[in-house]
């Protein structure tokens, strides 16, 4: 301070000293402040850029990775359809040609059958003639006449019902024909709603093949909807398998608490492996994890799961693998199943320490009497002891939908993380070149009354009256022209 | 050679294993000091029953000693019952009954109060045993109503070191001079924490309420 008494009258005068020396450093200090902001600017705009591009690679080397996926996915798809096809076509319609032919002759034949049955034998033409002869006779009462024609009557009448008794007996006998024609009949009808169903099986099957071909054209064209629709039922599928691997993990969880106590009995309680890690709660954690591995090689050469390149091997090799896999899960299995009994003894031994410690005879004696229902988790320990093992084995299952969705849902989220990264790092460069200009203006406004004063200097004199070099410089307070651009 | 190379193979597995296992002590070890002085010795019943919740709560690998404190109590014969238990939880029951059946007939046997209190004398025996049993957590639990009292030839009154170990003071009874002046009993107890403190106990704990024991072995691996 000049003036210790008065920092405003300081103030002032250190101003008026200052600005001089402002003005007379203002085209050096314009550059100090440009270079210093871009420093930080310009880097940050190179990153900007190298996020995205490398953005944009990842989000390639996805999409290649994906729509590979997503075309090894639909052509297995196909496979399997036509596999259901092939297994359709010669289950049921292997025979079909000699079913048709079969089902062609025996139409024919009830279509012959049936026609007979219509058919009414024309009454003799002589016959007809003569009783229509003897319809024209008038009655004259004559009585000879009459007998005649009564002895006609009763010899037509009686000829007549011969022949409609002939006629009812051979209806019948094609009655009791079309009647044996049911069974087949019907069987008939079976077996073509059968084929029907076949065929209508057929054509879901080509419907469904038709829908996998579309997507599997679209795959090949490269297309987004292609992608957004592999990406989006990758994270459906990454969703669904871990909230299946949360619950094999509870599972495991249990099974842990299952084994732990009596391994502590086996190895040790009181030992540690590393800091807090008990021995037991690691030698509990191997058998699990020797369990799920075992049941993972069970999964896989049984051929449900494609984690490992077993395509290689025989398949005698892959029997062998899938005997061995499920004997040793069977025998850790039987292992945790004694290990059950074995926890089951240990707490037991603890609560009658316990009781006895206490002096509680009057409890023991309870506990004695109700032995019966202790044994009833006991027995529920040792299912579980046996049944989660196998249980864990089925985790290779959503383990590998895990796996290979995993890659996908990971890839975009990094693709948009980087994204996200280069807005950021773009975003800042842009604030601290927006800095770098406020900066520089404040600079000026600090000392505008020189800069005034240049100004109205430089157009009393014209712009030569410039010394050499300064048009070039940063122009104070730059005017804007007519079409809003500034004048430099 | 084939069979130098196969014993090599298995010392260096061995080694491995031995590498891995993690060599720091994780035990518990507790020393619990029962006042038989005076009238004290009636509360015995008490600490059997303290005995019995130790019994409980201690694990295979844990140490325990139960030691009285009677006109001179810096002596291993004043340890009534020790044990460390062995890794198998079947066997370790087998000696928490036996250890439980010592305390029992050292109860009954007891019937006589010392005539002096060496709590000091109690505490320097009991860091000594506890130090000797490298376990990582160290507790000395004084079953007793802290008044120490000593005969004109004992000295005590010398800085004791209690390091790395937690003293919790248990069913500290009032006098009846207490009840006259309570001041007499929190400055004993102060007291009691301030000499603890200073010979190096990494915390001092009352606990009268014997239900409340599972506090004090709260929080322990």
């Amino acid at each position: 301070m000049i003036w210790p008494g008065n920092p405003a009258l300081s103030a002032v005068v250190l101003f008026v000293i200052v600005v001089p020396v402002l003005y007379g450093a203002r085209r050096a200090m314009h550059g100090v402040l440009n270079a210093l902001f871009r420093a930080v600017a310009n880097p940050l705009r190179l990153g900007a850029r190298f996020l995205m591009k490398t953005a944009e690679e990842l989000r390639r080397r996805n999409k290649l990775v994906l729509l590979a996926h997503g075309r090894e996915e639909i052509a297995q798809g196909i496979v399997k359809e036509f596999e259901r096809v092939t297994n359709l076509v010669q289950r049921d319609l292997h025979g079909y040609p000699a079913l048709q032919r079969k089902l062609m002759d025996e139409i024919t034949r009830i279509e012959e059958e049936f026609q007979k049955c219509g058919e009414v034998p024309p009454p003799p033409p002589e016959w007809t003639k003569a009783v229509a002869a003897i319809a024209k006779i008038r009655p004259s009462g004559d009585g000879l006449v009459e007998q005649i024609l009564d002895d006609i009557r009763a010899s037509i009448d009686k000829i007549y019902d011969k022949v409609v008794a002939e006629y009812r007996k051979s209806y019948e006998k094609r009655h009791a024909i079309l009647k044996g024609f049911m069974p087949f009949w019907r069987s008939v009808d079976q077996t073509l709603n059968r084929v029907d169903k076949n065929m209508d099986g057929l054509k879901d099957s080509a419907a469904r093949i038709d829908g996998q071909m579309e997507k599997f054209q679209q795959i090949n064209a490269n297309s987004e909807q292609a992608e957004h629709t592999l990406t989006s039922s990758a994270g459906v599928l990454f969703v669904i398998s871990a909230l299946t691997m949360l619950v094999a993990a509870g599972g495991a969880f249990v099974n842990f608490w299952l084994i732990e106590r009596p391994m502590a009995a086996m190895v040790g309680g009181s030992e540690y492996i590393f800091g807090n890690m008990q021995a037991s709660y690691m030698a509990a954690m191997v058998i699990i994890f020797f369990e799920t591995l075992m049941g993972l090689f069970l999964m896989e050469s049984l051929g449900y799961t494609h984690l490992f390149p077993l395509a290689r091997i025989n398949n005698r090799m892959r029997r062998w693998m899938v005997w061995i896999s499920f004997s040793i899960l069977l025998v850790l299995a039987c292992v945790e199943v004694a290990l059950a009994v074995m926890r089951d003894l240990i707490i037991a031994e603890d609560i009658a320490l316990k009781q006895q410690l206490v002096g509680d005879g009057a409890t023991a004696a309870a506990a004695a009497t109700s032995a019966w229902a202790l044994n009833i988790p006991k027995a529920a320990q040792m299912i579980l002891g046996f049944t989660l093992p196998f249980a864990l084995a089925f985790v290779a299952i959503p383990l590998e939908y895990l796996i290979h969705s995993g890659r996908i849902v990971f890839g975009a989220l990094l693709v948009m993380g980087l994204r996200g990264l280069a807005f950021l790092a773009r975003f800042l460069a842009s604030v601290f070149k927006q800095t770098g200009r406020g900066v520089t203006h404040l600079y000026d406004a600090v000392i505008f009354l020189p800069l005034l004063i240049e100004r109205a200097v430089v157009s009393r004199r014209g712009p030569r009256a410039l010394p050499a070099g300064e048009g070039h410089g940063v122009a104070a307070f730059p005017k804007r022209t007519a079409t809003g651009e500034r004048m430099l | 050679m084939r069979a130098r190379i196969r014993l090599l193979l298995v010392a260096t597995a061995a080694l491995l294993v031995n590498a891995c296992a993690d060599q720091r002590s994780h035990a518990h070890a507790v020393y619990l000091l029962v006042d038989t002085s005076g009238t004290y010795s009636q509360e015995l019943d008490k600490a059997q029953r303290v005995v019995a919740y130790l019994l409980g709560t201690l694990k295979p690998g844990d140490s325990l000693a139960v030691a009285r404190v009677k006109s001179r109590s810096f002596s291993e014969k004043d340890i009534i019952a020790k044990v460390t238990f062995v890794k198998d939880p079947m066997q370790a029951n087998a000696q928490k009954r036996a250890f439980s059946d010592k305390i029992g007939t050292f109860r009954r046997e007891a019937t006589k109060g010392s005539a002096y209190t060496d709590i000091t004398g109690g505490l320097i025996q009991a860091a000594e045993f506890l130090k000797e049993t490298g376990a990582a957590k160290k507790t000395v639990l004084i079953f007793s109503d802290m008044q120490e009292e000593l005969d004109y030839k004992t000295v005590r009154n010398f800085p004791i070191d209690l390091t790395g170990i937690r003293i919790v003071a248990l069913n500290v009874t009032k006098l009846t001079t207490d009840n006259v002046d309570p001041r007499r009993y929190l400055g004993r107890i102060e007291w009691w924490e301030k000499r603890t403190r200073a010979a190096g106990a990494t915390e001092w704990r009352v606990v009268n309420d014997l239900e409340h024991l599972d506090r004090v072995f709260t929080g322990r691996g």
